[in-house]
């Protein structure tokens, strides 16, 4: 029950903002637990948003871990 | 968000020979999660078949669903019985109290329904003021920030919460504890910690010397953490990793923290298969009384018929046996016809595991 999906901030207009989940599924959601701006990718749970998903910082780790695995290999 | 990247298969193969490389070939190693969608991940994935044979990950109690006790199963029944509107995520429908499930009582003519989202139940009340809505507030701290969040913003006077929110921490420690299950390690679930941060697993480490991974949810994910958790027991170096960066943070969520800390005080609780866990359930405070289902319909279930004869769901719960050593695995319990709670949620792990022997993913007991 802890699933929780990311979504695309379309549109926010005070506590609850307009999300798309992917394939233009979208979804109003209570946004008052972060400081969702529209662009923004947050965790959507239960139709609460619980967190702000950092897009940089997912690429960085992946390409982070690449980078671990190959230089543990040499 | 390309969330394919965390599915690549050839990334997958490259940390699983990784894992292979720091595994030593002696002895045996045993990491737990605490997550339903953990255990749906890995056995979707069939990640159990990409480690070394004396690698093993079980699963924990992970299942906010699976772990409500039976008394407070029975209190929702009791609740709908006396007229109130019963409103519930989808999984709770049908888990077992001491003498049926809110889907007997629905059966039965009482009002019980299914909603989505917490918002959906106080929007039902606000539309109906004429009847009395209770949500039943299940969840570990992913969920209960939402409780929170409505409590706090005074929901309409018809509406309360039968609140069975539970804390995870707790049930991590009480599992060092149990006799020969021997954890090696804790691949700490990523939704809780979103909430929650990284400051309350720092024990494992510290007091246990329990290597302590926290994880996202995607393939990459859980062998990355799996990696991490390795490398760590070879280097005889327990710590605590964040493996979930993009999402958890050490901090977790300060408001969502703030809110739950208003709402809430923590105190002991009931869990299904476990028993009493001392500091391991919200309740509301008591200036918030007006809208705890408790105190307003003086409801209180003390004892409950946890488990059915026959049934090892006690045992599936903590990580003690898996699903298909259960006698009644497939045959008297199905997810058409659940005998236990861990049957019953998406996220139990039986459940997960029945779905996986339906759909012939790779599995290995």
């Amino acid at each position: 029950m802890c699933l929780a999906i990311p979504a695309h901030v379309m549109s926010v207009t005070g506590d609850k903002a307009q999300v798309d989940f992917g394939q233009n599924v979208l979804r109003e959601v209570n946004v008052s637990l972060v400081e969702a701006k529209v662009g923004d990718y947050v965790l959507v749970h239960a139709g609460y948003a619980i967190q702000k998903l950092d897009e940089k910082d997912a690429l960085e780790t992946l390409s982070l871990w690449r980078e671990i695995l190959s230089a543990e290999n040499q | 968000m390309e969330v394919q990247n965390y599915r690549d298969p050839e990334l997958a193969r490259r940390i699983a020979a990784k894992i292979r490389e720091v595994t030593p070939q002696t002895g045996s190693f045993k990491f737990c999660h605490v997550c339903g969608t953990h255990e749906w991940t890995i056995t979707h994935y069939g990640i159990r078949s990409l480690l070394p044979e004396n690698v093993e990950v079980i699963a924990g109690p992970g299942c906010p669903v699976c772990i409500v006790p039976a008394a407070e199963i029975d209190e929702s029944v009791q609740l709908a019985q006396k007229g109130m509107v019963m409103t519930c995520f989808g999984d709770l429908l049908r888990v077992p109290g001491s003498n049926g499930s809110l889907l007997d009582a629905k059966a039965q003519g009482a009002d019980v329904r299914i909603v989505y989202s917490l918002t959906d139940a106080v929007e039902m009340a606000r539309k109906e003021p004429e009847k009395e809505f209770v949500f039943f507030a299940v969840g570990f701290e992913t969920t209960a920030p939402a409780t929170a969040v409505e409590v706090l913003k005074a929901p309409p006077k018809n509406f309360s919460f039968l609140v069975a929110h539970r804390l995870i921490p707790p049930a991590m420690e009480l599992l060092l504890g149990v006799g020969d299950l021997n954890i090696d390690g804790f691949i700490a679930p990523g939704h809780v910690s979103a909430i929650i941060g990284m400051k309350p697993y720092e024990l494992f480490p510290r007091v246990y010397r329990m290597p302590t991974v926290v994880a996202g949810f995607e393939p990459i994910d859980v062998l990355m953490s799996l990696y991490m958790l390795m490398k760590q027991l070879k280097e005889k170096k327990p710590r605590l990793e964040n493996e979930y960066s993009r999402v958890v943070k050490w901090e977790g969520n300060p408001k969502a923290l703030e809110l739950m800390d208003q709402a809430f005080t923590v105190t002991g609780g009931n869990w299904r298969g476990i028993g009493r866990l001392p500091d391991s359930a919200y309740k509301l405070r008591d200036e918030l009384a007006e809208y705890d289902a408790h105190a307003k319909f003086g409801v209180k279930i003390e004892q409950g018929k946890d488990i059915l004869l026959g049934c090892e769901c006690h045992l599936v719960i903590i990580g003690k046996i898996k699903p298909d050593k259960c006698p009644m695995f497939m045959k008297a319990c199905t997810p058409q016809k659940p005998v236990g709670a861990c049957m019953v949620s998406s996220e139990g792990t039986c459940r997960v595991w029945a779905k996986a022997v339906a759909t012939s993913k790779p599995l290995k007991p």
